[in-house]
């Protein structure tokens, strides 16, 4: 038994002690803390909840920044009670916005005012729309944002801060920005947020890197709404468990007494 | 059954049953007092761990199946509306995506198993040979299912894979437009491989019932890979490998719950969050970490096989590459016949039990290279090597292990084997066992 698992842990040993020496082309973000523990990393926090005030500034962020490009076709209104509004504050929220409905009895289509039943209203009618706005490509929907990129949040928040001027010699193509945390490091959205570019209600200071942190923070929650409901589901089960195989164990000790 | 022993349940319901269908006394001689090897160790229990896998695959599978739409346009959202409307949808999705590497991590452990201890020698060539069946089933499901959720790795994974029979001489491309239902990965596609994902399972699970079925006519190898010589050597299986597999199953759920409900993501690619698009094509495309040993067998054959001096191609590389991906898999088949050793466990044969552990670090380092860019390489100081070569190197360790069986049973003088399985187990002294011992083992 013991020999098997040695041979097992050198086998592991060899290939884990060759990993680091491959030539690495992935970028590494630096790892933020994040009291929801980081979607994209296993075992980070798992007592993790959303900060509330975080997701609602981020939301703020996502309206009136990130919004006039970007859709995030896979949310609704309604979800927003995630983020601790009450019904009056997310049907004031759809309302703000003009949805096109029908057809109707005549066959028409119409626009009524957003209820929060409704998907986030997307800033383009359709992906051409979008492409032939800003440049030829679609900006991507920002639904699952942070777990379809490496790094999630804190690709992000790197992303975000990562608008700098171009190294001495690096020739960025004419509608691209350099950005020093995108792959390639030419991104064609420009820098989107600024120093106070927005005013929070609850009075933080709305810095580039707060707003980063913020956008961050909610985009997560977008991705993975449930993640709260899934840690607290996870203890029960994992006590759960935990305790089964020590009484089990227990059994097994007791069934094999006579054997031993 | 007119032969059969007369029920004798003290429950007459139990016993009225019985008498008309003896399932009962099958159950109560196949699970109860079936005689068991006593000195399992725990890599015994991954057997009934991976087929408690396969039932919670086979139950979140159908529960997802209810609300999934298997269209191109649609089969995305409704994954996602899985994830984020369906009551629990997240936790039985979770499940079923972590329960496919946990089902591939039981089986592997399963399968070295078998290998280190000989399990697939006489008189378990055939028991053996349907666990491979199964392994194949396995991951021809696997990778139908990952397809499903139509996201960017989920698309170009099967256009690559599918691409693969197109090497195959004459009917190769006819095989690829069969699989696609078209000219490309496509609705088609999805729609046949729903529902071959859907029907493999139950295929899985009436080949799992042979294999059980194989078992209790041989019964079970052990770890000193002697057969039981009396009721000295055995066990029932109940209760004394009912409550062990109990607890072996619960620590392996356990570990497998503490990833679905803390690090759901970490066996996923960040690349199948975003909606399959054939226009862009993904900077690295990669199978799943069950597939990538294999898959780097397939990257190592970068070369063309000619006769030498004339110039004439017998097999171009990709043909060759997946020839050996599939060989691989195959070479398992023959594995009864290619060990000419009598000794079972690896315990007793030195030579081997080297061979074994270099098969071991192989298979991890394929693993590793498949997980890499094609073109990756390591830095050891001044020393660029390129991973292709590693790989290269591996899958020669990989098919070596396997071709040099029938010389190391002739060349290995192996260890004196215990006389039975009670001595070294009650007499504990190996110096006892082995004064004993005969000197070969001859099941």
């Amino acid at each position: 038994m013991r020999r098997l698992r040695s041979l097992i842990l050198a086998g592991l040993v060899a290939v884990a002690a060759a990993a680091p020496a491959v030539a690495s082309e992935e970028m590494e973000y630096p790892k933020n803390e994040w009291s929801h523990g980081a979607v994209t990393r296993g075992f980070s926090n798992i007592f993790g909840t959303f900060d509330r005030k975080a997701l609602q500034r981020g939301f703020q962020v996502y309206k009136e920044v990130c919004s006039a490009c970007h859709s995030m076709n896979l949310l609704s209104y309604r979800n927003l009670s995630a983020l601790g509004y009450n019904e009056a504050e997310i049907t004031a929220i759809a309302a703000g916005y003009d949805m096109t409905d029908g057809p109707n009895d005549e066959g028409e289509m119409f626009t009524r005012k957003g209820v929060p039943a409704d998907h986030f209203k997307a800033p383009f009618p359709n992906e051409k729309a979008a492409a032939a706005a800003n440049g030829g490509k679609a900006p991507p929907d920002l639904s699952l944002i942070v777990k379809a990129r490496k790094g999630g949040e804190d690709y992000i928040v790197a992303l975000m801060t990562g608008f700098e001027p171009a190294p001495a010699g690096f020739t960025v193509p004419s509608g691209g920005n350099y950005n020093k945390a995108f792959p390639g490091h030419v991104i064609a959205m420009p820098p989107p947020l600024s120093d106070g570019g927005v005013t929070y209600a609850d009075g933080t200071k709305a810095t580039v890197e707060q707003q980063a942190k913020d956008v961050a923070t909610f985009l997560a929650w977008a991705a993975e709404p449930n993640l709260e409901a899934r840690h607290e589901m996870g203890l029960k089960v994992m006590i759960f468990l935990i305790v089964l195989a020590g009484i089990l164990y227990a059994a097994k000790r007791a069934v094999w007494a006579d054997q031993h | 059954m007119a032969h059969g022993p007369s029920s004798s349940f003290k429950n007459p319901v139990v016993n009225w049953l019985d008498q008309r269908l003896p399932i009962f006394t099958m159950i109560q001689k196949e699970y109860g007092v079936f005689p068991t090897p006593r000195n399992f160790n725990y890599f015994w229990n991954f057997g009934a761990i991976a087929m408690i896998m396969l039932v919670t695959m086979i139950v979140s599978g159908i529960v997802l199946a209810m609300h999934y739409t298997p269209n191109t346009n649609l089969a995305f959202n409704s994954v996602e509306r899985i994830m984020r409307d369906v009551n629990f949808g997240w936790l039985i999705r979770y499940i079923h995506m972590n329960g496919a590497s946990f089902f591939f991590i039981a089986v592997y452990i399963h399968i070295f198993r078998g290998l280190y201890y000989g399990s697939y020698k006489k008189p378990r060539e055939l028991l053996w040979m349907i666990g491979v069946v199964i392994f194949l089933l396995m991951m021809a499901t696997a990778f139908m299912g990952y397809v499903l959720p139509w996201g960017q790795m989920s698309f170009w994974g099967a256009t690559v894979i599918t691409n693969l029979f197109s090497a195959l001489p004459l009917v190769g491309q006819d095989i690829v437009t069969l699989l696609w239902g078209g000219f490309s990965v496509d609705n088609p596609t999805l729609n046949r491989f729903f529902a071959l994902h859907y029907l493999l399972p139950f295929v899985i699970a009436a080949v799992v019932f042979l294999h059980v079925a194989a078992l209790h006519v041989t019964g079970s190898n052990n770890p000193l890979g002697v057969e039981p010589k009396g009721p000295q050597d055995t066990l029932p299986f109940h209760p004394y490998y009912t409550v062990k597999d109990s607890f072996g199953t619960v620590v392996y759920l356990a570990i497998f719950a503490a990833f679905v409900f803390y690090a759901p993501n970490f066996f996923g690619e960040p690349d199948n969050y975003i909606q399959a698009n054939p226009m862009v094509t993904p900077p690295h495309i990669v199978p799943e970490w069950y597939f990538l040993p294999y898959y780097a067998i397939l990257r190592s054959i970068t070369f063309d096989i000619s006769i030498p001096f004339t110039g004439l191609k017998l097999i171009e590389a990709k043909l060759g590459g997946v020839i050996a991906m599939f060989g691989s898999i195959a070479i398992l088949f023959i594995l009864p016949w290619l060990d000419t050793s009598p000794v079972r466990s690896a315990r007793f044969r030195p030579i081997f039990k080297k061979g074994i552990l270099a098969f071991l670090v192989a298979f991890f380092l394929l693993m590793y290279v498949g997980a890499q860019t094609a073109d990756a390489a390591w830095h050891l100081g001044g020393l660029e090597i390129p991973l292709v070569y590693v790989g290269q190197f591996a899958t020669l360790v990989y098919f070596g292990f396997f071709l040099s069986l029938p010389f190391v049973g002739l060349i290995e003088k192996p260890l004196p084997l215990p006389a039975s399985i009670a001595k070294p187990v009650l007499g504990g002294g190996a110096t006892a066992a082995g004064a004993a011992a005969k000197p070969m083992e001859k099941a």
